[in-house]
């Protein structure tokens, strides 16, 4: 009974000391980088070009921070003599992220490939209204988004 | 839920009181200069011992409590309302913040209960990847309470490895599903996506660092006398009466209640293919809780390294149409989550949203018996009662 | 002292205020010693984390003076039911407490503030006075936290200041005087069957004294595992829980202060003091403080060490360590200690 209680007391000191001698785990934020996961949840990019004002994302956002405005407007027919194509135009694309949930099922739902993750995270703002990313932030994210990574074995690849 | 209002505990046995006591305050009592009035300690909301926002209004005589009241409702959220003007994709998003702690875990019995109305099974091999996020989320919960359970006795040490461990586990959770808390990674009819290539290797070399940081807890906190003398005896809850308030899971185990939902509920996710044991322990008191959590600990990294060696391949989506319209019926499904049982009664008209959520969570029923067990302790144990039982606010308010 | 710093004659007043100088600058300094090099850095490295490491360049090394100057930037709050007298003066008494240890203490043959014959029980009898700081400061707080740690406190306090008086009698005993110059001369002049080279330090014979004392100290310092008192993670900051800015500072060096005091203690009564065998005269004098800093670094590295890695205990399971146990022990090692020296 004393014997393990010794053991008990003396254990605890020797599992510290040896911690205190092992490198420390903490990586020095500012100084250096711990690099996330590609699949991280960071920011979502927006790629202006692919986006039809389908407003499906708006609408399937758990807490409507997505804000979408467009127009339609006439363009001349790609063929002589066909008809006039409509086409959509987007005025204004906002994301609030002290709304957002980052559940990504905006970006699940996008039939077209307009929206991206990225695991980009370093966007805090001193001010909360500064977290509304309009279009043109939201596009500038496309830069940091990765190139989807290789699958487990075992995993089926998706057909194109 | 006050103290007055509860049954007596009946032929149960009363919580041991040391004689001394009795002694003492019947010398206080013959001594009426010495007769000191009951002192009201109000412990909460803010309180580091409460995890959050629990609030227990204490009745002390001294450093001894006369009667506790667990006062809840500091942080709810509505999400048992909320469930029925969202959608079935976007409630998985909201049910993940109700136990933040093992986030998947919340999300398993839901996706269950859609699929079960739905008829839709998902393919094996995503029923094995679920399994294997809902062990690394036990895995990653349990972690933390190895050393918060330190930090609650004392030690501040234990605390720091608990969460430097953990967030090897949330590493994978994130490298798979893209959030470290939150995964919303469960869809009806399967997942979202697979692993990404190397998980394997890297997880089996994480659960090698589980099973090292199990014996570092064990040599650090649980061998400890301090920390035994501390622990031991303080809290029993005995297996009729914790039963009896709904208490469940682990604690349950540590009372020495063989009942596992893994194992005895309806099968679910893979887990009687696997080769695992139910661990118990016939003490019923806080080192008990400490034990059975540690065993468990290392019990589900075994688990993970069986699911991984056979996992099967294929695909991880069942065909579910684009837009979820669940066929109207009600259902009741409930799986084993770290903290306890935790379940979904979904009662659906054919919306694409449910029509009513119930949701069980452990934690509530688990804290409803904190008035009964803290009748006759001291200040401390109080304390070591609460981390003891493992709660998580989010899981008591919803 | 005085003479050996300045060389020339000086009268009894300015010597005073000299001494007194010297020991105002020591506490906050020693205060500051522990706290960095303990308790950032050691405390971090414990846990696998690298503590501070900004401030001032080299491994955060300013980081507890900017914590202070920023408490002394802080709004002095005393809580509307507080009783302002007891509350602004309990601070004082508990720092008073440090800083009258320090007088006592050697640092050389001629390093000391005041040669008491009584030293060691004059060391012992003001360490307790903190006690009635921490009491006056849990009372006048009108904080059911406070009260609450200030009588752990006074209850806990008490129960130790016996076993750690009881377990230096056994030096007094063997050394035969009460004078911390004293102690350490005998040390010094000591040989270890026949070979002078180490001196003779008390702890060869003390080492159950020195267990002994190691354990009360702990619990007179408040630190874990004993430190109930301020149990943050029940308590939340017991007696301290109203203090703000400067008065909480005067606690935190407080605190650490008396742990340097407390080391300093034990590495004069047993660990041999500023002594360095054949080391005499003006030499001792300069490699005094050095040789006494060095040991009692030593031994605060003990006592943060199981700081750091214990939980802690009941109220009711400390009083009984110290009744059952620390008490019991030391009065053996007094009797086995005067039986040894009456037969050698």
């Amino acid at each position: 009974m004393a014997r393990r209680q010794i053991k008990g007391m003396l254990g605890g000191l020797g599992i510290t000391f040896k911690t205190m001698l092992k490198p420390a785990v903490t990586v020095q934020y500012p100084h250096e980088r711990e690099d996330p996961t590609p699949r991280a949840r960071g920011v979502i990019a927006l790629k202006e070009e692919n986006c039809t004002v389908c407003m499906l994302c708006s609408r399937s956002c758990p807490d409507w921070c997505i804000y979408i405005e467009g127009h339609k407007e006439k363009r001349p027919p790609r063929r002589e003599g066909g008809r006039d194509r409509t086409v959509s135009i987007l005025d204004r694309f906002d994301i609030d992220y002290a709304l957002c949930m980052y559940c990504g099922i905006c970006v699940e739902v996008c039939p077209f490939d307009a929206l991206f993750w990225s695991p980009e995270f370093e966007y805090s703002e001193p001010n909360i209204a500064s977290l509304l990313h309009d279009k043109v932030r939201l596009g500038e994210w496309m830069e940091s988004v990765p190139e989807p990574e290789p699958l487990e074995l075992g995993a089926e690849v998706k057909k194109k | 839920m006050t103290t007055t209002d509860l049954p007596p505990p009946g032929d149960l046995p009363e919580v041991q009181i040391d004689p001394a006591i009795y002694r003492h305050l019947a010398d206080a009592q013959v001594n009426v200069e010495l007769d000191t009035g009951d002192m009201i300690l109000s412990l909460g909301p803010q309180h580091p011992a409460t995890h959050g926002t629990l609030r227990l209004v204490v009745r002390l005589d001294g450093e001894r409590v006369i009667a506790a009241d667990p006062i809840i409702g500091y942080m709810h959220r509505g999400y048992e309302k909320l469930t029925e003007y969202r959608t079935y994709p976007q409630i998985t998003t909201l049910i993940n913040r109700i136990d933040w702690l093992s986030s998947f875990a919340n999300e398993v019995p839901f996706v269950h209960a859609a699929e079960q109305l739905m008829g839709i099974e998902a393919p094996p091999r995503a029923v094995y990847i679920r399994t294997v996020l809902t062990e690394l989320s036990r895995i990653a919960t349990f972690l933390l309470f190895l050393g918060e359970m330190g930090l609650q006795v004392g030690a501040i040490t234990p605390a720091f490895y608990g969460f430097r461990d953990r967030e090897y586990v949330l590493n994978l959770i994130e490298a798979v599903t893209g959030g470290r808390f939150h995964p919303n990674f469960n869809r009806i009819g399967g997942l979202k996506d697979d692993f990404p290539w190397g998980f394997t290797a890297e997880c089996r070399q994480v659960m090698r660092r589980v099973f090292e940081s199990c014996d570092t807890f064990e040599d650090l906190v649980l061998g400890n006398p301090i920390f035994e003398q501390r622990t031991r005896s303080i809290g029993i809850i005995p297996p009729d009466l914790g039963a009896a308030y709904g208490v469940s899971g682990s604690n349950l185990r540590a009372s020495g209640v063989d009942w596992d939902l893994r194992r005895d509920a309806k099968p679910y996710l893979a887990y009687n293919e696997l080769d695992w044991k139910v661990w118990t322990h016939p003490d019923g008191d806080s080192f008990a809780r400490y034990w059975v959590r540690l065993q468990e600990t290392r019990e589900s990294a075994r688990m993970v390294l069986q699911l991984l060696d056979g996992m099967p391949s294929g695909p991880i989506m069942a065909k579910v149409p684009r837009i979820i319209k669940v066929p109207a019926g009600e259902v009741w499904v409930n799986t084993e989550n770290p903290l306890g049982e935790m379940g979904y009664y979904v009662i659906s008209k054919g919306a694409t949203g449910p029509f009513r959520v119930k949701i069980r969570s452990a934690s509530f029923s688990n804290v409803s018996i904190l008035p009964w067990l803290l009748k006759g302790v001291y200040v401390p144990d109080i304390v070591t009662i609460l981390a003891g039982l493992y709660f998580i606010l989010g899981d008591i308010d919803r | 002292m005085t003479h050996l710093l300045l060389g020339l004659q000086i009268g009894w007043g300015t010597t005073l205020a000299i001494k007194t100088l010297v020991v105002l600058a020591l506490v906050p300094l020693s205060a500051l010693i522990l706290g960095y090099v303990f308790l950032l850095k050691m405390m971090s490295h414990m846990q696998s984390r690298l503590g501070p490491m900004d401030p001032g360049g080299f491994h955060g090394w300013f980081q507890l003076i900017g914590d202070g100057i920023k408490f002394m930037q802080k709004e002095d709050l005393t809580p509307a039911d507080a009783d302002p007298r007891v509350f602004a003066l309990a601070p004082v008494v508990v720092v008073m407490s440090t800083f009258l240890i320090f007088v006592v203490i050697p640092a050389g043959p001629r390093v000391q503030v005041s040669n008491l014959n009584v030293g060691v029980f004059y060391a012992l009898a003001v360490s307790s006075l903190s006690v009635i700081g921490v009491l006056m400061a849990g009372w006048a707080s009108a904080n059911k936290y406070a009260l609450l740690g200030a009588l752990r406190a006074a209850a806990q306090l008490i129960a130790y200041e016996l076993p750690l008086v009881l377990a230096v009698v056994g030096v007094v005993v063997q050394a035969g005087t009460m004078s911390l110059q004293g102690i350490v001369l005998f040390q010094q002049s000591g040989n270890l069957f026949g070979f002078g080279g180490l001196g003779f330090p008390l702890i060869l014979t003390q080492f159950v004294g020195f267990a002994l004392f190691m354990v009360a100290a702990q619990a007179e310092l408040t630190q874990p595992p004993f430190d109930m008192p301020v149990a943050e993670s029940e308590l939340v900051a017991g007696y301290m829980v109203e203090y703000t800015g400067f008065r909480f500072l005067f606690f935190f060096i407080g605190e650490f202060g008396t742990a340097f005091a407390f080391a300093a203690l034990a590495a004069t009564l047993f660990l041999g003091g500023w002594a360095l065998p054949g080391v005499h005269g003006t030499t001792a004098d300069l490699l005094g403080p050095i040789v006494l800093f060095v040991k009692i670094m030593l031994v605060a590295f003990l006592m943060f060490w199981a700081r750091f890695t214990y939980p802690r205990f009941r109220e009711d399971q400390l009083q009984a360590l110290a009744w059952k146990w620390l008490i019991p022990i030391a009065l053996g090692n007094i009797l086995v200690t005067g039986i040894l020296k009456v037969a050698f």
